[in-house]
């Protein structure tokens, strides 16, 4: 008795609707954007520069009094709020308070981490600080610089190496695959404020190594059909492509995803943002190679001929009707 | 047909093997943990009875490589500390200065008197009254510079004089410059790391970052205050001669002379005379110590013999005047000399606590740093939450692993369970892997681990799905597992090299935790692809020899 989430041989067309789908995805991709523009990104200390001061007590969390009691230190912007987790006891409420980076200071001095902590536990006598991170604002405009080139980069390379295994049309879709990846991540976490820090921006690059490792395996499927099958029309090879090679897609996508919904749970909340943009890049990686890339190189067409790759003569474009 | 040779299946087991037992010591974290740095204490400060228990605590030929914690992990302090090397440039220049004054005061004659102005640091000005003479002027000080001593500097000199009406400009090259930016930050490095030893924790992380950083982390700390005081000192110990005292912060002190804060006694300052008599950096020794007069904490010193025979020289000219005792640009006390000092030592008296003292004389025996820093990042990690991280990342990646066995068991029965096998070590050696090459494992490195788990299963998907493709054609089901090998190389391949990809740029343009994270995921892709190409295919292929069977279901 075998678990079969997909049956032994499907027939779908996946490429029916495709404009509906790829329309679809163009619009989410212009939504994130304007989320992006609209609401903003928020921005840890990485990147923003400040103080995140956690605190843990056996007491209950009250924002209200923390607030009132940061009040007369005149910190400029502080946020407090009560972080929530399933794997929290009864007697363990924690809190995050961030703390804008101070006028003309690098990271924070003792004495202003002092006067918050002494303010703290004049409302809470057993309040504990069990983690205190400070970023000056020339580390996090420099580690800005170094994320954006890090995702830049790696898109880069990844469309190189495609280029150069397969033809720059399936180059080219892999990487706007990979953008509406990274930019509808970018979307997720605009639209419910989720702190986007530099642990973030290492899930981005997760995501885009995960939702290429998924468009590359469907790609060398349809170029070994394209080599089996010289004259079918490229539609209906990516079709059978799709098709292969679904159960390996939904069964690739179901352990990871078991993996990661663990984690999401049970991870505890430090690491929940990370683990959240990872998951919801599988589940978005995992649609777009199919809806994105091959649509992408559906419309460009690409050679047909395998079988004796020529320099001289020009790629021979599909004869597709529309 | 089927067939791998011997010699491969034992290549592959082995390298199986060598992970697992690199991996081994993990399990027993605590135990090797402590037979290290038994081993490390004996070494270091020989044999007492309680270290060789703890050093038989584990036996000496098994690998005792353990993944080291992150601070995430473990709980402790990181600092990224960007040290001011322009500071010392204006030092050298007044280094310089006696000297070119000399120089220009032989040649009175052609240049006629001078003076030295106000100038930006690293930079000396110096106003001559004859401006004819200039040009001699100029020959003169190039005359004493110095070659640079550096790699890349070679052929430049340390100074470039230039000349602009009456005024001599005296600057450092850029050669000069960088090296010795490159000196500064070496020095740093090196009395920072003794700071931190002095105080004896474990493993301490000092690094340098750039050109100009240092990144400092230090495992088990309470608190990033507590580093930031013992390594942000900058511990510049002077005596200098006092010219007067006064209780106005505005003062004019004079030229060449400089108005410092009292630290004992709020709104009083001192004039001093600029350049010290004798410095702290003569010193060989400081010890915590408490004042015979008055019975309060203070500190004993110990010069050198150069530094003594200053010191010497300096209190016997000097008896019935005061001179003061500065650290880091505020005077501890200013005591009168009653009779020449000559013995070599002294004592530091001031309002200090126990701690302070103690303090104090750590630094001072380390020595100062030669340029101030400034501190750019600072983290703090409790090492209670670092332990509640460890628990919550073990519970989820327990549940994700038992999870995945489930799944994969169901899914493909006899060859889901090969598959399982393979993740097995697969995970174990990804901790040997990681042992072995000493990297660290942080919170988002364990979240990678959770990920492999997820994607390790990936690598052998692809195979079996091929094989049960190829059952439907081929002859056999040997040639189908043959196949379905063969087939899938080359989607494994592209699909794990893009992936390692953005691994690898992770790992260059990463740092900390995130770093931690790539590695994890980089040798996960690597002992993937490894268990699914050798090992499962090794045990599939053995299985297959042993049992012949007619038919196979994957």
């Amino acid at each position: 008795m075998r678990l079969r989430l997909v049956p032994e041989e499907t027939h779908i067309d996946f490429f029916k609707a495709r404009k509906v789908t790829f329309g679809a995805s163009m619009i989410l991709m212009v939504l994130s954007l304007v989320a992006w523009m609209v609401m903003g990104l928020n921005f840890g200390i990485d990147f923003r520069g400040g103080t995140t001061i956690r605190t843990q007590s056996v007491h209950a969390v009250d924002v209200g009094a923390y607030r009132d009691a940061l009040q007369p230190l005149n910190l400029g912007d502080v946020a407090i709020s009560e972080v929530f987790d399933p794997t929290f006891a009864e007697d363990h409420n924690v809190a995050m308070i961030r703390i804008q980076a101070q006028e003309g200071e690098e990271s924070v001095t003792n004495e202003t981490i002092q006067s918050v902590e002494t303010a703290l536990q004049g409302v809470d006598p057993d309040i504990q600080f069990t983690s205190v991170e400070s970023v000056g604002p020339k580390v996090s405009a420099e580690l800005i610089r170094t994320a954006v080139l890090a995702v830049g980069i790696s898109l880069i390379a990844i469309m190189f190496y495609i280029w150069l295994r397969f033809e720059w049309q399936f180059s080219l879709g892999a990487v706007v695959a990979l953008f509406h990846d990274v930019i509808l991540t970018i979307g997720i976490f605009s639209v419910l404020q989720i702190r986007f820090d530099l642990a973030t921006i290492a899930a981005l690059l997760t995501i885009v190594g995960y939702s290429i490792n998924d468009t590359v395996v469907i790609f060398d499927r349809v170029r070994e059909n394209l080599i089996k099958y010289k004259t079918k029309p490229l539609q209906d090879v990516m079709n059978l492509s799709v098709n292969e090679t679904l159960s390996r897609t939904v069964m690739t996508s179901g352990t990871t995803l078991i993996a990661l919904i663990a984690l999401l749970i049970l991870g505890g909340d430090v690491i929940r943002g990370f683990v959240f943009a990872i998951t919801w890049g599988v589940i978005v990686g995992t649609y777009s190679s199919v809806y994105v890339a091959k649509n992408i190189v559906l419309m460009l067409g690409t050679k047909r001929d395998w079988s004796k790759p020529s320099k001289t003569e020009g790629n021979q474009y599909a004869n597709i009707d529309n | 047909m089927l067939q791998i040779p011997l010699w491969k299946r034992v290549v592959i087991f082995g390298v199986v093997v060598f992970g697992l037992l690199y991996a081994m010591p993990n399990l027993f974290y605590d135990r090797v943990e402590r037979h290290n740095d038994a081993v490390a204490a004996i070494e270091a400060q020989g044999a007492t009875p309680e270290r060789e228990a703890d050093a038989a605590l584990w036996p000496n030929w098994l690998p005792n490589g353990l993944v080291n914690l992150g601070l995430d992990l473990r709980g402790g302090a990181h600092l990224l500390a960007e040290v001011q090397v322009e500071d010392v440039y204006a030092e050298r220049m007044n280094a310089y200065w006696p000297e070119i004054r000399d120089a220009l005061r032989d040649e009175r004659e052609t240049v006629g008197t001078i003076r030295r102005q106000d100038a930006p640091a690293g930079e000396l000005h110096i106003q001559i009254s004859q401006p004819d003479g200039m040009a001699r002027a100029m020959e003169v000080v190039r005359g004493l510079a110095q070659p640079v001593v550096s790699l890349t500097g070679v052929g430049s000199t340390d100074i470039e004089v230039a000349g602009d009406g009456d005024m001599l400009i005296v600057r450092l090259t850029d050669a000069e410059m960088a090296a010795t930016d490159d000196r500064t930050i070496r020095q740093s490095l090196e009395i920072i790391r003794r700071r931190v030893d002095e105080v004896g924790t474990r493993e301490p992380t000092i690094q340098r970052q750039g050109t100009d950083r240092i990144l400092i982390q230090v495992p088990g700390i309470g608190s990033a205050d507590e580093l930031k005081s013992l390594i942000g000192t900058t511990a510049k110990l002077t005596f200098h001669p006092v010219v007067g005292r006064t209780s106005d912060s505005e003062e004019d002190p004079g030229a060449r002379n400089v108005l410092l804060p009292s630290m004992e006694e709020e709104g009083v300052y001192y004039i001093l005379e600029e350049t010290s008599a004798v410095s702290g950096e003569e010193l060989t020794d400081a010890q915590p110590t408490f004042n015979q007069q008055d019975g309060r904490p203070a500190v004993s010193f110990r010069f050198n013999p150069a530094g003594a025979r200053k010191f010497c020289e300096y209190t016997s000219e000097n008896v019935g005047a005061l001179f003061a005792i500065v650290l880091d640009n505020e005077v501890i006390s200013a005591p009168r000399i009653n009779e020449a000092i000559c013995g070599g030592s002294g004592i530091i008296t001031g309002q200090f606590t126990v701690e302070e003292s103690t303090e104090l004389a750590v630094l001072l025996r380390a020595g100062a740093l030669p340029a101030e820093m400034t501190f750019l990042e600072e983290r703090t990690i409790g090492p209670e939450l670092g332990a509640d991280s460890i628990e919550a990342g073990r519970i989820a990646s327990m549940v994700a692993f038992a999870a995945v066995l489930v799944f994969m068991a169901l899914s493909y029965g006899w060859f889901g369970i090969i598959a399982n096998i393979a993740l097995l070590l697969n995970v174990g050696m990804i901790f040997g892997l990681l042992s072995l090459i000493g990297a660290t494992l942080t919170l988002p490195g364990i979240a990678g681990i959770v990920l492999t788990i997820g994607m390790a299963v990936d690598a052998n998907v692809l195979v079996f799905e091929r094989i049960r493709e190829e059952l439907k054609t081929a002859k056999g089901p040997a040639r189908a597992i043959e196949l379905g090998y063969e087939k899938a190389l080359s989607a494994i391949l592209d699909a794990n090299i893009t992936t390692f990809i953005t691994a690898a740029i992770l790992f260059i343009m990463g740092s900390g935790p995130v770093r931690g994270f790539a590695v994890t995921l980089g040798l996960g892709i690597l002992t993937s692809v490894f268990t699914a190409i050798f090992v499962t295919r090794a045990i599939i292929v053995i299985w297959f020899d042993r049992r012949r069977p007619k038919t196979i279901e994957v």
